[in-house]
Order: C-alpha cells, then structure tokens, then sequence
C-alpha cells in the first residue's frame, strides 16, 4: 500500500515539479524554434505515457495487493492486446519522430544566403575569423601557426589576406542574417555552445564541423564549450554579442585584417610564418567559401 | 563436457582443499561471489567517488583538496567502473554465474576452469584500474568516454599513465569477459537438463544469455580502439590522431581521426547499454511473476523483445554523435532506428504492469525494489525518446539532462534490481533470511532519494547546465537557484550513499545471525528454488538431474491445490 501511495505521489510531484520549478528552457535568441517544438511534442506524449503507465501501476498495485483468499487470474497471453498495445506505441513514437526529424532536416540544410565566420576552439578559449569583403575565409590549418598567426591562416592564399581575425575577443553577429558557423579546432575536441541559439556542434581537430542559426534577438549571450577538453574546460568561455547591422558593421570596421596584420609583423616573424608555409609535409587544406 | 549434461557427477572438478574450494575454485556458485563481491567492492569505490562530485558541485569551493583535475578524474572513474567493472560484472559475472546453472538444470558451466580463469583475469583488471590512482600524475581524467585526442594529450588529468593503467585494464576485462560470455552462451545451448526448452527458460536467462551474446559482439570494439589508442600513446602511430597542437607545440601526429575512436567506442557502449539492461530486465520480470503470483504476461512477445532489443542496440550506436561532427545526415537514419527500439522497449513494460494487474501482490522487499524499477525505468526510457529524436538531442545533449538520462535509466534502474535480486536470492545463497525491517528502510531511502537526486537534474539540463563542469562559476543564464538546487541534490545524495550501510549491515549481519532460510521462501515454480541443498551443494542436484515438464510461470493456475506448480511437476495429461 504506502508503495503505491508513494508511487502516485511521485507522479504527481513530478508534474507538480514540472509545472512551479523556476528551471526551464532560456528564453530562445534563434530560428531555432522548430527544436523546441519538437522538444514541447515529445515532452506531452512521453508525459502523458509517463503519468498513465504509472497511475496504473499504482492503481494495480492496489487492486491486486495480497488479501486472504485473493487468487491471482492466470493467463498466459493476452495477444489482441498486446497488438493493441504495439499500434499506439508505434503511433506515440511517429508523432515525435516527425517532428524530430523536420526541424534536423532544416538544421542539416545550410541556407545559401547564410554568411560564413569560423570558431576556432583551443585549450581553453575561443577565437573568431570573418571572411572580409570577399566572403570566403582564406586556408588554414594547424600547420602555418606561428605566434604572430595565431589562427594558422596560410599566408599565400590571397583569400584570407582580407578576413577578419578576433582572438581571443568576443564574436558579433549581426540580427536576422542567417550564419554558417564553421568550426575548427587547434588542439581537441570542444563544443560551440550557446544555450540561448539551441544550436551546438562539435569542434573536431583534422577536420571543420559547421552548423548555421539565424539570431533573433539582440544581447550579450555566453559561449560554453560542451565537449570535455581537459582541465580547463569548465573554464572555456566566450561572449557573442548580436547587434543591428549597423552596429555590428561598425565593430567590423575596427577590426583587423590578417593582410594588416601582416604587414606589421617584423621581417624576422614574417619569414618565420613563410617557412611554414611552404613546409609541405601536411595536405594543404581549402578556403571555405 | 557433454558428460555434465547426464547425472554423471564424476566430471566435475571437485575440490579437496579449502583452497580449491574457495579461492581456485571451479564452481560457478564460488565463482558467482567471488565475482560479486568483487564488483561490489570496486563498486563501492565508484559510489564514493560519486559522493566527492556531489560534494564539489554542491558546494563549490568548500573543498579546496578537490582541484578541476580531481573532479575530472573522480568522473572518468567513477562512470566506467559503474558500467563495466561493477554493473557489467555484478550481473554477468555475479547472477549469470550463479543462476544459469541452477535455472536450467545444469551441474556447473560448461567449462569450468575458464570460468576460474574468467574471474581472475577480472580481479587482475580490477587491480590494474585500482593502480591507476597510484601512479604519476593520477588516473585519468578523460571522462568514461576517453575520446582522443584529449586521452592522451597535454592538459588532460592522467594523459600520461593514467590513461595507460585504464586501457590495459579494460583490455584484461574483455579478455575476462570472452571467457566468461562464451561460457554462459555455451553452457545455456548445450547444458540445458531434460525438458528445459529454449522457450521454457525464466527471463533471467534469457536476459543474461542475450546480453552474453552481445557483450561477445561489441566488446570487441573496445578492445580494438583500446589497443589503437595505446598505440598511438605509446608507439606513435595516429589512428585517432589529426595533425594539431598540443599546449601550444604541434604534434607529430597527422591524418589520424577522432572520430574513428568514437563509433568504435560506441558500437560498443550503446549495445554495453543493453548489456547491463537485458539481464536486469530479465531479473525483474522473474521478481515481479513471483511476488505477483502471476504468470509473466505475454511470455513469448518478452522472449521476443529481448532478441529484438539485442539485435536492433547495433544499429543505433551514433545517436551518441549527432552533434559529433559525424556526417549529418547519418542523424536521419539513427533518429528513426533510435526510436524504433522504444517500441520492443515499451512492450517489456506494459508486461511487467500487466503481469501486476490482476495478480496477488505480495508487497515484500524484492517486490518493492522491482516497483521501484518499473517507475525509474520507465521514466528513464521516456527521457531517452528526448535524446534520440536528434534535433531534440542538440540542446541537451552533453548537459546534465544526460547525466539524468542514463543515471535514470542505467544506473538507478539496473541498481535497483540488483538489490532486489540480491534480497530475493540470498536465503538460496545464504541459507539465512535478511532483516525485514532494515530492508524496507533501506529501499524507501534509496528509491525517494535516488529520485531527488536525478529528477532535478533534468530540468537543469533543459536551462542548459553543462555537464563535467567542475564548477559553473559566473554565467548569465545560470540563475542563483540553480546553485541551491545543487546543494539539495547532493544532500539527497549524501543521506542515499549513508543508506546503503544498512544494507551492507544487514546482509553481512544476516550472513551470521539471520535466521534459517526456507528452500523455497517466495514459492516460486523455476528450478533453482528446488535444489535438494540449501544453499545447492556442489553439482546442485544431488544424484540426478531434474527433469522439467512445464514453464517456470505456472503461478495461480486455476485448479492447482497450490498457488504456483514447480517446473519439474509433470503435467496431468502425462501424469494419467
Ligand atoms: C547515488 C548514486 C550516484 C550519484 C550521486 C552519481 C553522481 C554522478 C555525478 C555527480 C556525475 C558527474 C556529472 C558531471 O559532472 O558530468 C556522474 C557521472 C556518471 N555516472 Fe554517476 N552517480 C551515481 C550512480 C551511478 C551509477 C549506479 C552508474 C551506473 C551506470 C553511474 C554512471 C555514471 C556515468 C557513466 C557517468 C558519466 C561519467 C562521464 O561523464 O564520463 N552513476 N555521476
Ligand atoms: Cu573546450
Ligand atoms: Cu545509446
């Protein structure tokens, strides 16, 4: 008895729980709508399966407790009803899975208006690159880092000489204009996560991920890394920061080129960053257009 | 061996000292808990570890000692010895060990001296896990999942040895399990007594025998990626390595794939999922049939949905990585394979509720932990359906939703009927009953407390709180509540880790002063319950072998004078 008690009571502090807790989605800064969506959907048919397989158990468990000449019904198998049972299982699941499935396949679909910028992660912080005027970011890779390129821009590929390099800073984006993150990481793996955009990748070292997103919302939002990265990694934080198009066009303005950057390095660094270069022991790797 | 399957006891290996008897020994009782406790002892290291995290994230910065790479390491730690050294041994190792034999009416094992050496290959990677903690620089910190390229870069707690002590060791433990696995799916095919068809075995051994299988099939993967991984730790070579930096230098290294590394982890740890699953689903369905005095319900479709759960766990294995980086739209297929298996999955519960309706409930302690487990599970799986409907995954995936999720479905759930398993056989074991009292208390603080520990943790992982995060510190999103609730949950995880002393009390205390156990306390129908011995002396059933006439659910059968008909009662019409 205090068992099936127990049991009713635990559903209905679940949804009690559910209903007053101060804890639920952040308020959503993306287009990314369709996954909460599809998360709302999931949530009513699992907790209504929830509620009502236990309510039944704790009814039965009642209804059936141990008296004095109680006798349990024997009956092997019921299969009209366990028929019954598999179709509106079958039907619960079609209905989440559907929407599940729309809102990847818009996440997997990359729009071809969408802008490229790049998140570079590494133990234990974030950098960002804009690909400039001509919109393709310029190689890179791990193999052309010198300490005056920090991000591993190949210094021969006339694309990346106008991208733009924040590292180390905050990454801006401008409100309403769909972006294609591209990822790419230094070292290890690590996760671009910014819970207000719904939207995460994984940042794979030897390979670029991406994701896109629109922002919606205007406001500061914090990046988390959501991939184990080591000892740092509760550590590995970042800020974005989406703004209107203008004032995300004036930030830009104040930013540096790598082609600027390089034409302030010192001689001595800049043959450093040459030699790298043309070092050709690793397969060169592409601009991202 | 085949000799083992007629009465003849010669073939056995029976022991002529006491050291033969309980330290090398041959007999799969011995062995069962040998194995057992062995696990529960690594085991109980894992739950402190786990008290230490609760410690740390409840109240952070209290306690200096524990620095960003303990925290790692106390994870990494804790989750695999919970998976594979204490759940994946306790119930292949421990109740396969001890109940296949004594279910179907077999003497021992097919192969008695590799189940031996089964159990000490595990002691032995047991005690190479254990060393870990001793060497230089720790054990590793790399999380269970110990993906590369972090594994053994710099920056990683344990990257050095750590991580070595932990690969060797997992190595020794797929070696130890092949010669066990092979043993339970060898012995339930060939050593079955007269009469024990495949469809009159009790879920247990179907449970344990599909999981078997499994483990043979996927533990492979791991042993695999382990070698690699230490190869490209210790010899230089780059599977899972790309070209990249490490604090700063670049590496050696090129062309390698992390990626690699994880489906090959996770074509084995999902079916490993299902590995600690089955056999606890195949425990709790024999727990409910006996305490509810009814016949499992829909026995064949639960045979069924065992096989089917077993086979389709290999095709899902990448709803781990959707956000992985893997090719995106690999995500379409395991989504849909994904939930797929939610529906065999269903039809194991909607069994166990309907084997209930209708039943004569006995509420005693096993029952109760199988309650408990019908609730956690189902609340458990229910979360997983959020995980594998793959654009639902991408916000919660890697926050404490998951850690939620899998605490849920195979940590608390599969704990839950150990437990009841462990109160349900221990007067076959022992001989001697537990304490009633000490029982319940113990489950009514474990099953309301393990709830408040693991139901918040959803809802912090729905705001987006990551998990492995050593502290949150200062984030926007991250209200002051939050930080209160994670105090409340580690007090709940406090008082359940103080809890379990009442079970290890009353089992040990049982051991010496319980009283004497009835051969057959529950009435149950299946054959362990009529051994002649109490506990079953060695080769378990005396001068011959029972001979089995029916299934093991004939509980309430209408006409019969008692309320359940054992398997070796010859059926009327063959009786007449
Ligand atoms: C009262 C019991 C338990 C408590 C309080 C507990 C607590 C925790 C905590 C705090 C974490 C780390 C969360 C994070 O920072 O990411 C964790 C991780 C984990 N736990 Fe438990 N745990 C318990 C029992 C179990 C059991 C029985 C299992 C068996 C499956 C288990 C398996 C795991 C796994 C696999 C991880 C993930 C490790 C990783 O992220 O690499 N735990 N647990
Ligand atoms: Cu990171
Ligand atoms: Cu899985």
């Amino acid at each position: 008895m205090p068992v099936a008690v127990a049991i009713a009571m635990l559903v209905v502090g679940s949804v009690a729980f559910h209903l007053f807790s101060p804890w639920w989605r952040t308020p959503i800064a993306s287009n990314w709508g369709s996954i909460d969506s599809a998360l709302d959907v999931t949530l009513w048919i699992c907790g209504a399966a929830f509620v009502g397989l236990n309510l039944f158990l704790a009814w039965a468990l009642v209804k059936y407790r141990h008296r004095p000449g109680h006798r349990a019904h024997y009956e092997p198998e019921n299969p009209s009803l366990e028929r019954r049972l598999t179709f509106w299982t079958a039907i619960g699941i079609a209905g989440m899975l559907a929407p599940g499935l729309a809102a990847w396949g818009k996440y997997v679909s990359v729009p071809k208006e969408a802008t490229v910028i790049e998140a570079v992660g590494q133990q234990w912080q974030w950098s960002f690159r804009y690909p400039g005027p001509d919109g393709v970011l310029g190689a890179a890779g791990v193999k052309y880092i010198t300490p005056d390129n920090g991000l591993g821009l190949d210094p021969l590929d006339p694309f990346g000489r106008d991208d733009i390099l924040v590292e180390s800073g905050d990454l801006h984006l401008p409100v309403g204009k769909p972006v294609k993150i591209v990822l790419r990481s230094k070292d290890v793996l690590h996760d671009f996560y910014v819970p207000e955009f719904r939207a995460k990748m994984d940042l794979v070292p030897g390979i670029v991920t991406y994701f896109w997103l629109t922002p919606t919302k205007t406001g500061t939002f914090d990046i988390l890394c959501a991939e184990l990265c080591g000892t740092g990694h509760h550590a590995m934080r970042g800020k974005v920061v989406v703004e209107t198009p203008q004032a995300f066009a004036q930030w830009q303005a104040q930013q540096s080129s790598f082609g600027q950057i390089l034409a302030e390095a010192p001689p001595a660094a800049m043959s450093i960053l040459l030699i790298k270069a043309n070092a050709c022991i690793v397969p060169a790797s592409w601009s991202i257009r | 061996m085949a000799t083992t399957l007629a009465d003849d006891l010669r073939p056995l290996h029976h022991p002529h000292s006491w050291v033969t008897k309980y330290v090398w020994s041959q007999d799969h009782k011995v062995i069962a808990i040998q194995y057992s406790c062995t696990a529960i002892g690594i085991g109980l290291v894992a739950l402190v570890l786990s008290a230490l995290m609760r410690l740390q994230l409840g109240f952070p910065g209290a306690f200096p000692a524990i620095q960003p790479d303990n925290y790692l390491q106390f994870v990494s730690m804790h989750g695999m010895i919970m998976v594979v050294y204490l759940l994946t041994a306790l119930l292949l190792g421990g109740f396969g060990n001890y109940l296949i034999p004594l279910m179907i009416g077999a003497r021992d094992m097919v192969f008695p001296f590799v189940n031996m050496l089964s159990f000490w290959f595990y002691l032995l990677s047991v005690i190479v896990l254990v060393a870990g903690f001793f060497v230089p620089g720790g054990p590793t910190g790399a999380g269970w999942t110990l993906y590369p390229p972090q594994a053994i870069s710099e920056g990683t707690p344990g990257h050095q040895w750590g991580i070595v002590t932990m690969l060797v060791s997992l190595a020794i433990f797929v070696a130890a399990f092949t010669m066990g696995g092979l043993n339970y799916v060898t012995t339930v095919l060939q050593a079955r007594t007269r009469g024990m068809t495949l469809m009159r075995m009790p879920l247990s051994v179907w449970g344990i025998f599909t999981a078997s299988v499994m483990g043979l099939l996927a533990f492979p993967a791991l042993f695999v990626a382990a070698i690699m991984m230490l190869f490209d730790h210790l010899a230089g070579t780059s599977f899972f390595m790309p070209t990249m930096q490490s604090m700063g230098a670049i590496t050696p290294t090129q062309g390698g794939s992390p990626l690699l590394f994880q489906h090959l982890f996770w074509f084995f740890g999902h079916p490993e999922v299902y590995i600690v699953a089955l056999p606890a689903f195949g425990i709790v369905s024999d727990l409910i049939s006996v305490h509810a005095r009814r016949n499992i319900f829909g026995y064949r479709m639960m045979v069924w949905a065992i096989v089917i759960i077993g086979a389709l766990s290999f095709l899902v294995w990448a709803h781990h990585m959707y956000v992985s980086g893997m090719n995106p739209y690999f995500g379409f297929f395991f989504a849909t394979s994904t939930l797929i298996i939610a529906i065999p999955t269903a039809i194991k519960v909607y069994n166990w509720l309907l084997t209930l309706w209708r039943g004569d409930i006995h509420l005693r302690v096993p029952m109760l932990f199988a309650i408990a487990f019908i609730f956690t599970f189902i609340h458990g799986g229910l979360s997983g359906l959020f995980l594998g409907n793959v654009s639902v995954d991408v916000p919660l995936s890697d926050t404490f939703f998951v850690v939620a999720h899998f605490h849920m479905v195979m940590g608390v759930s599969p704990v839950l009927v150990i437990f009841g398993a462990i109160y349900h056989w221990y007067p076959k074991i022992f001989g001697r009953m537990w304490n009633e009292t000490l029982g319940k208390l113990h489950f009514w603080i474990t099953f309301l407390g393990v709830y408040a520990i693991f139901l918040p943790m959803h809802y912090l992982g729905i705001l987006g709180v990551p998990r492995r995060y050593y502290a949150l510190g200062e984030t926007a999103f991250i209200p002051q509540s939050v930080h209160l609730a994670n105090a409340w949950i580690s007090i709940a995880a406090l008082v359940v880790f103080c809890a379990q002393g009442l079970f290890f009390f009353n089992m040990i205390w049982s051991l010496f002063r319980g009283p004497r156990a009835d051969p057959n306390p529950w009435g149950a129908a299946s054959l362990e319950w009529l051994t002649p011995d109490t506990p079953p002396a060695h080769g378990n059933w005396g001068p011959h072998l029972p001979v089995v006439y029916r299934w093991a659910y004939d509980y309430s059968v209408p006409g019969a004078a008692r309320d359940f008909i054992p398997q070796t009662e010859p059926q009327v019409e063959q009786r007449a």
